[in-house]
């Protein structure tokens, strides 16, 4: 077996850190992701320098996925330049020397935790998630070995039970994020903790795929794959958002964050994709308090 | 008289009663062992539609292994288990397929637990328990379902303003009813039921089985109900099989097995209820 080095002498790492075999395991189950699509396919996953819930497992899918041609973006919460984020993409500058951005649309892969960005992604792009929990059956069936029978047999009226006790409780489906979807009318999916505002744009062109690091499960969504938001008939799926356009760009349509900004109650609303924001700010869109300093 | 008398006049009874074709459940040379021990063997009967059979014993007879290859949470050792599906006629359950059993398992047949806890969803309110099983079959609307959970409460007397509590916050005799409405309200034919009153006082056992023989008349349902209560048996049960060791020692209609008694074990068994 060959060994890509990066860079020969300058690093000890092997390209993007996991050594070719490990990539090939996990190209392996992404591959079987694909094809089966919304099935979770257990995989070895390894221990990375980073601690559990970090995004082991996007950083090992993503690690799997990139060439060294490719250019790497990463998402937390919608923005660029958190801990998150910052710590993932110098790890990959640094054991894959890729070219990283911040901007959507010149990354060719982008690795993600909650969001789904506001530019539509082309079918050249891969969308990489970190999963925390990918069983989107876990809080109401403890057991794994149920839980897999219930994926095998297609006994999925147990998520119903959850989105019932919802409007019992609260009036309307209270489930914000990590709504649950089923996928080409099979496999029920967790699409990963991201407002369910970002539900519909999960049949899209790009690539999508799920890695869970502690849990060792890999799942994917191929392009155009269909998407459907379960929900009762006489309580459809609504993919809400704060009414409220970004205090900066002045954006009707996108995932809004609600920031406090003194003690006094005082907040506002700005976009949560930061890079959908800054672009439309460059093009001289402006909101309510977006006067720059 | 001979006990075989019995046998075959009860079954000619209960084939007259109902009128029905073909028997509902039909049980032959069932046996189930664990490892050298013995749980059930050699069990063969006929379960007729609309028919309630008591299975009776004491404790480590061999009943409840019995209730749990019939309903399909073991897997017998030898014998068949047949069942009158509603698509393809008499079906040997034991060899069907998984996915086959347990749709019987949330429409045509109910199970109701001895504790209820173990038959409910604990952390879930009323209405999505008895919603469970429809949601299961396919129901998609919310109005339709918490309708019918609401009948289905008041039908076991529970109040509908207890839809939304959990059956944490409910008393044993309620979660006990809050069960079999659970169970029943995909309109199964065949309930099997496991000790259905342990663990309740009196008053509470009475009002359950006044319930319980409403709704098995009501519904047409037939039943197996495994249980070391004579009571219950003599109020809701037509034939009663007597089981020793794993073995079926005595069957034959209630009302003959316990007010003359063949075998010397179901003789002590009737002997040892309590007169108050």
């Amino acid at each position: 077996m060959t060994t890509q080095t990066a860079e020969a002498g300058q690093s000890a790492y092997n390209f993007a850190y996991l050594d070719e075999q490990t990539k090939r395991m996990i190209r392996r189950a992404i591959l079987k992701g694909l094809a089966v699509p919304g099935y979770q396919v257990p995989f070895a996953s390894r221990e990375m320098p980073m601690p559990y819930g970090w995004g082991t497992g996007g950083v090992q899918v993503s690690a799997a996925t990139l060439t060294p041609e490719d250019c790497f973006k990463v998402i937390d919460q919608g923005a660029d330049d958190t801990t998150n984020a910052v710590s993932i993409r110098k790890f990959f500058e640094r054991t894959a020397q890729v070219e990283t951005t911040t901007r959507t649309g010149e990354a060719t892969v982008i690795q993600t935790r909650h969001r789904i960005p506001e530019e539509p992604l082309r079918e050249d792009q891969v969308l990489v998630y970190q999963v925390p929990i990918p069983e989107p059956l876990r809080f109401l069936e403890p057991s794994e070995v149920e839980t897999r029978k219930m994926h095998a047999l297609e006994e999925y009226g147990l998520m119903h039970v959850k989105l019932y006790e919802d409007i019992a409780r609260h009036g309307a489906i209270s489930t914000a994020y990590a709504y649950p979807v089923k996928v080409e009318g099979r496999y029920v999916m967790d699409p990963s903790p991201i407002p369910k505002f970002d539900n519909p744009k999960l049949e899209m062109a790009a690539i999508q795929l799920f890695g869970a690091g502690r849990e060792q499960r890999i799942y994917a969504l191929p392009p155009y794959t269909q998407v459907v938001s379960l929900d009762f008939e006489d309580h459809p799926f609504d993919p809400s958002k704060a009414e409220h356009p970004c205090d900066l760009c002045g954006a009707e349509d996108s995932y809004l964050d609600e920031v406090i900004t003194d003690d006094a109650g005082s907040r506002m609303f700005v976009c949560s994709d930061t890079d959908y924001c800054l672009a439309r700010r460059d093009a001289g869109h402006e909101g309510a308090q977006g006067a720059r300093a | 008289m001979s006990g075989k008398f019995f046998e075959e006049f009860s079954q000619d009874f209960s084939k007259n009663l109902w009128g029905a074709p073909q028997p509902l459940l039909q049980v032959e040379g069932l046996s189930k062992f664990y490892g050298a021990r013995r749980g059930c063997a050699d069990v063969s009967f006929d379960l007729w539609p609309g028919e309630v059979m008591g299975i009776v014993g004491e404790s480590g007879s061999g009943k409840t292994t019995l209730l749990n290859c019939l309903a399909g949470h073991l897997a017998p050792d030898t014998g068949r288990v047949l069942f009158d599906t509603r698509a393809h006629g008499m079906q040997d359950t034991v060899t069907m397929s998984e996915p086959e059993r347990r749709m019987l398992g949330r429409t045509d047949w109910a199970f109701v637990h001895q504790h209820a806890s173990d038959g409910l969803r604990m952390n879930v309110s009323a209405g999505g328990n008895v919603g469970e099983r429809l949601m299961a079959v396919g129901a998609r609307n919310y109005g339709d379902i918490r309708e019918r959970a609401t009948d289905w409460l008041g039908r076991v007397e529970i109040s509908g303003d207890r839809i939304d509590d959990r059956p944490t916050a409910f008393s044993g005799g309620m979660r006990q009813r809050l069960q079999i409405a659970r169970n029943l309200v995909t309109g199964p034919r065949l309930v099997f039921m496991d000790e259905p009153t342990g663990g309740l006082d009196v008053s509470v056992q009475a009002r359950l089985l006044d319930l319980l023989r409403g709704l098995v008349r009501e519904m047409g349902l037939s039943a197996i109900i495994v249980t070391h209560d004579l009571a219950v048996v003599r109020l809701l049960a037509d034939r009663l099989m007597v089981m020793k060791d794993g073995q079926v020692v005595e069957n034959g209609l209630t009302d003959q097995v316990l007010d003359d008694p063949q075998h010397g074990y179901t003789q002590l068994l009737v002997s040892s209820v309590l007169q108050v």
